[in-house]
């Protein structure tokens, strides 16, 4: 039993309840300039923001940080996502103000070596994906994979090809393909993966015509699995007249091994924030660069840099499709991705490709005794189990989820994709270590134990969690989506 | 729970009991299990003409939405309203309390092409064996 | 070379291949055809932790940021003063290192300052509902016309001519997408039909001037059956009337200007509030309140149907993140600023810019071609083409303003904020004269 006072309930109180009328949390100058008439008509009544002091601000979001799990907490083998470890000395470089203190609209004379930053990184990537042209604007991966359906919607159009109204999604694919191309006004028709996980050659055969504009292909799959046929498929998709999409959201395994360009790949997007190592800062800011070959390059979104002499400039390439956002794309985002690429070098990566590898193979090496696996062969970077077994013992995945929580793990990513019943998408990267991986794999072995002898441990975790499971249902049927302030609480 | 002999079904899990010429739609209670918690509802509003198989509206969980189809054609001309506003009621009763519109029929005959109580069963029994 | 990001050794690897039953690594990699396998990128060669810091901080050096001399460059990217606090919280690696919030049993921080977000967000701009932020103000932008266009089912676009040329410009790509007609539209005059699905305004508008009659904005809008949408300045809802207050049905900003640095245009951060009906349609990360068994207060996604990871081709938007770590650094400066804060800065930027505005309007030469009311923001009309006054602001150590030559003839669009001293628009001020040559 516990002693002592009970603990605060935590999530009850946010800023506006502690607020107290006069409390200040910093100071601003004194107008040094004489006062002008202010509108009157036009001036706000009420503001209801906090009246915090400095105190008050530190203490309650530090108090809510330690709520967090995080990659410097732990392991995070969320799948897809790629939660490697996020070096410190890129942080520290980020915020110098050489960087964070340029005006986007300053003179490109005097951000010459944000420029040049921008110019080489975009260099870097072309070389890694093997392509021609590298826009840095998208601000995530979703962006990135919207601006490359639209430069295929443009240059089709270009090429008096508006009749190719299809874009083709692999039913393994993450939600966002789908989500885009009906954002880039495509009609989405879904293509079947076959026993082995792949893409299934006769389904595609069947369901590409003329049309088609595109597939949206991921690789390594969603399955965490290299598609051997990628080469073949971007010949098909090019005898069809239709262009070949990847999604590049699992470029870390492929890093210095093989190259979208090479297969044939007419454009893909990549995740800073995943590959390149760049925080998840919790979901964003991402950035979402997308790399294209020579025939789409003039449709890039501007801006793009390039280099005239030794000077650095934007410019606007001859066909974009405009700009998909305020300025230049995550820029801060981008100058950690420099940062990352410049310390490891060809070699880094791919040690970077090897050890992803090596790690979610041990992964699967280890658990296949417990855990089904669906698509039995070697993975690449991630592996995804499936909780069919541990179901017929009354354990659902989403309980397997919640026990790790107790072990002290971050659960994979869970229910994705689709096409895996119950499944465990388990990435663990390639900064974990031989222990880490131990340790992980012993909590999921000591789970399905569990499942036989102690269903109920698992399916009430987590037990040692700030909060037990949330009523989700009721905080959809009953949306509370803001604080308000409550009758009679007018402090 | 027992699937009601006073009515018939889909085999996407929509059941409807006709008086005279009007019918009463829901989900059935395999439907709601399969689902889970159910948020909300987007219905019809009164007036609208549906189809026999065609789209109803949508019913959501917390991490799912499914089409609903209606086992029947004609007007419709009544929500419930309860269901709209407490969208658990579709998980605690769903073949009384939980029911989701009426609609006037406009062609009785229809209700031959639906399921039985007994083939329903046989159905449901059938698809959770694969 | 052993990086410090790996962590197995030649030994761990060994063991953890034969527990894999393959002699080499290579093996791992079988499925990839042999003519697509790569040996050696043409990237330069990896530096140490050291020649890391000289190689960014030399490429930082190389650059003048406008903290190295006076500033009156604005244009959607804005200098406000950050608290230190802001810094200290976003630096967390509790926050910065954690990723979106599915397990919300350990992820209390993350959901929970989103919610402060939120509504923060429906505080100042007096609107019922707000998502957990998104990529930058123009691209929340385009989103809205795009739920606009969803709710009424409609497929033209207005956006008025006094929208930022940027969030126009997005605009355009993302209506390219969904096949919708943009119509820019000038203000006088303004007529809509029944085809438009909405109205875009911004307040204080591109120039930095607040809609003469803004009500007669919303009126046009509402009386064509079309969304009215407003794009606003955060600061300047410090001090002026909130558009949930005059009949807008969607609000975006841009959100930079609470607590993010310039940072050569992003990381920003789009603000996104509108009305409750609205609410299903809205694009965007939600975070909702609730309870566990316990009965404690917890945080977590909530309305998740409207988005592309369940209702995939049919999701209101792609979007699959908040921009969180912007949002939080937005959230922790409006809870540092507080109540009365934001309206300080908002005050400051508003006198000192009057002041400025006045002093360079008795210049001669220069002049204010618009008599409306600004904020920050103000357009000078000069004697030369502002492209050349610029280039000698700057051989002057200032950077100067924005070459609006294009929409004003000889404009510069100017912004002075609580980061400008009076000394320092002082010094702009003799520039300008001697510039334009009555110095």
């Amino acid at each position: 039993m516990k002693s002592g006072p009970r603990q605060p309930d935590i999530g009850a109180r946010l800023t506006f309840d502690l607020s107290k009328p006069g409390r200040r949390a910093c100071s601003l100058p004194a107008c040094d300039v004489p006062a002008a008439e202010l509108p009157e008509r036009l001036l706000r009544r009420e503001l209801s923001l906090p009246e915090l002091s400095q105190v008050d601000v530190v203490r309650y979001f530090l108090a809510l940080s330690r709520l967090n799990y995080s990659v410097d907490s732990g392991f995070y083998p969320l799948g897809s996502c790629t939660m490697k470890y996020n070096p410190k000395v890129h942080e520290e470089l980020a915020r110098l103000a050489g960087f964070t203190g340029l005006h986007p609209l300053q003179p490109s004379e005097t951000a010459q070596g944000a420029l040049a930053l921008m110019y080489d990184l975009q260099r870097w990537l072309a070389e890694i994906t093997g392509l021609d042209a590298v826009g840095l604007a998208p601000a995530a991966g979703a962006q990135g994979e919207l601006t490359g359906i639209l430069m295929v919607k443009a240059y089709l159009a270009d090429r008096g090809e508006d009749g190719r109204t299809r874009v083709l999604v692999p039913d393994s694919a993450h939600g966002t393909n789908p989500a885009t191309a009906a954002m880039a006004g495509f009609e989405v028709i879904s293509v079947a993966s076959d026993r082995q996980g792949n893409t299934d050659m006769q389904a595609l055969a069947s369901a590409l015509d003329d049309g088609v504009a595109a597939l949206m292909l991921t690789l390594p799959n969603t399955l965490g699995l290299f598609d051997p046929n990628a080469g073949r498929i971007a010949d098909m998709l090019h005898d069809k007249g239709a262009l070949l999409y990847g999604d590049g959201a699992n470029l870390n395994a492929l890093l210095g091994r093989a190259r979208f360009g090479d297969m044939g790949f007419d454009v893909v997007h990549m995740n800073m924030h995943k590959t390149f190592s760049t925080p998840h800062g919790g979901g964003g800011p991402g950035s979402g660069p997308v790399a294209v070959k020579s025939h789409l390059a003039p449709y890039l979104p501007t801006p793009v840099v390039e280099k005239d002499d030794d000077r650095f400039a934007l410019a606007t390439p001859e066909r974009s499709i405009g700009r998909v956002g305020l300025f230049y794309g995550q820029f801060g985002v981008l100058v950690r991705a420099y940062a990352y690429l410049r310390s490891l070098g060809d070699e880094g990566l791919r040690q970077v490709s090897e050890n992803a590898v090596l790690n979610a193979n041990y992964i699967l090496a280890r658990l296949r005794q417990a855990y089904h696996l669906p698509y039995d062969r070697r993975c690449m970077h991630e592996v995804v189990f499936s909780g069919s077994r541990q179901r017929a013992k009354g354990v659902r995945t989403w309980d397997i989820a919640k026990r790790l929580i107790d072990y002290g793990f971050h659960p994979p990513t869970v229910y994705f994709p689709l096409i895996a019943d119950e499944a465990l998408m388990i990435e663990p990267t390639e900064t974990e270590s031989k222990e880490a991986l131990d340790a992980f794999c012993e909590a999921l072995l000591a789970i399905d134990r569990e499942a036989e002898e102690e269903p109920q441990v698992v399916k009430e975790s987590p037990h040692t969690a700030p909060v037990g499971r949330l009523d989700e249902a009721t905080a959809a049927r009953r949306p509370v989506l803001r604080w308000r302030r409550e009758a009679g609480d007018g402090s | 729970m027992p699937t009601p002999t006073d009515r018939r079904y889909t085999k996407e899990h929509e059941w409807v009991r006709v008086e005279n010429d009007l019918g009463t739609v829901g989900i059935t209670d395999y439907a709601q299990d399969q689902l889970g918690d159910i948020v909300y509802l987007d219905l019809p509003s009164p007036g609208t003409q549906v189809k026999q198989m065609e789209k109803l509206g949508e019913i959501e969980s917390v991490k799912a939405v499914s089409e609903l189809y209606s086992p029947i054609s004609g007007e419709v001309v009544e929500v419930n309203q309860e269901v709209i506003d407490r969208p658990e009621l579709v998980n605690q009763s769903p073949y009384d309390e939980g029911w989701l519109v009426r609609v006037r029929l406009a062609d009785t005959a229809e209700v031959d092409n639906l399921l039985t109580p007994e083939r329903y069963d046989q159905y449901v029994a059938q698809a959770q064996e694969t | 070379m052993t990086l410090p990001y790996i962590a197995n050794t030649a030994a761990d690897r060994q063991a953890m291949l034969n527990a894999i039953g393959v002699a080499s690594v290579e093996e791992l990699f079988a499925d990839i055809p042999a003519e697509f396998r790569v040996d050696g990128l043409n990237l330069p060669s990896a530096l140490s932790e050291p020649e890391l810091v000289r190689d960014l901080s030399s490429l930082a050096a190389s650059n003048r940021p406008v903290d190295s001399m006076p500033c009156f460059l604005g244009g959607g990217a804005y200098r406000h003063f950050i608290p230190s606090v802001v810094g200290e919280v976003i630096g967390r690696s509790e926050y910065a290192t954690a990723y979106t919030p599915y397990q919300a049993e350990i992820s209390q921080g993350t959901l929970q300052t989103a919610f402060e977000f939120q509504s923060m967000v429906c505080e100042l701009t007096a609107m019922d509902v707000a998502n957990a932020g998104m990529y930058d103000g123009a691209s929340a932008l385009a989103e809205a016309c795009l739920m606009a266009a969803g709710v009424t089912g409609r497929r033209r676009i207005a956006v008025l001519s006094t929208v930022h040329p940027h969030h126009q410009a997005v605009v355009r790509t993302y209506a390219f997408g969904r096949d919708l007609a943009v119509d820019v539209l000038p203000p006088d005059g303004l007529a809509l039909s029944g085809e438009h699905a909405c109205l875009a305004v911004q307040q204080p508008d591109f120039f930095g001037y607040l809609q003469p009659d803004i009500e007669a904005l919303e009126k046009t809008a509402h009386e064509a059956g079309a969304l009215f949408i407003v794009s606003v300045d955060p600061i300047s809802l410090g001090l002026f009337q909130p558009p949930g207050e005059y009949g807008a049905d969607v609000v975006i900003g841009e959100g930079q200007s609470l607590g993010s640095p310039l940072s050569f245009g992003g990381p920003y951060l789009g603000l996104f509030a509108c009305r409750q009906q609205y609410l299903r349609h809205m694009p965007g990360r939600i975070v909702g309140r609730t309870v566990d068994a316990q009965g404690r207060t917890g945080y977590v996604l909530t309305l998740q149907t409207r988005e592309q990871h369940i209702r995939r081709e049919r999701a209101t938007s792609n979007i699959c993140t908040s921009q969180q770590l912007v949002a939080l650094a937005a959230t922790v400066y409006l809870a540092a600023m507080g109540r009365q804060g934001l309206r300080q800065v908002a005050e400051l930027c508003y006198h000192k810019a009057h002041y400025a505005a006045q002093r360079i309007a008795h210049l001669s030469g220069y002049s204010l071609p618009f008599d409306g009311l600004f904020f920050k923001e103000f357009v000078v009309r000069c004697p030369q083409p502002p492209s050349e006054v610029n280039r000698a602001l700057l051989e002057r150590g200032i950077i100067g303003g924005l070459d609006v030559s294009q929409h004003v003839e000889n404009g510069l669009l100017l912004c002075v904020t609580e980061m400008n001293t009076r000394q320092e628009i002082d010094r702009l001020v003799e520039a300008l004269a001697e510039i334009g040559g009555s110095g």
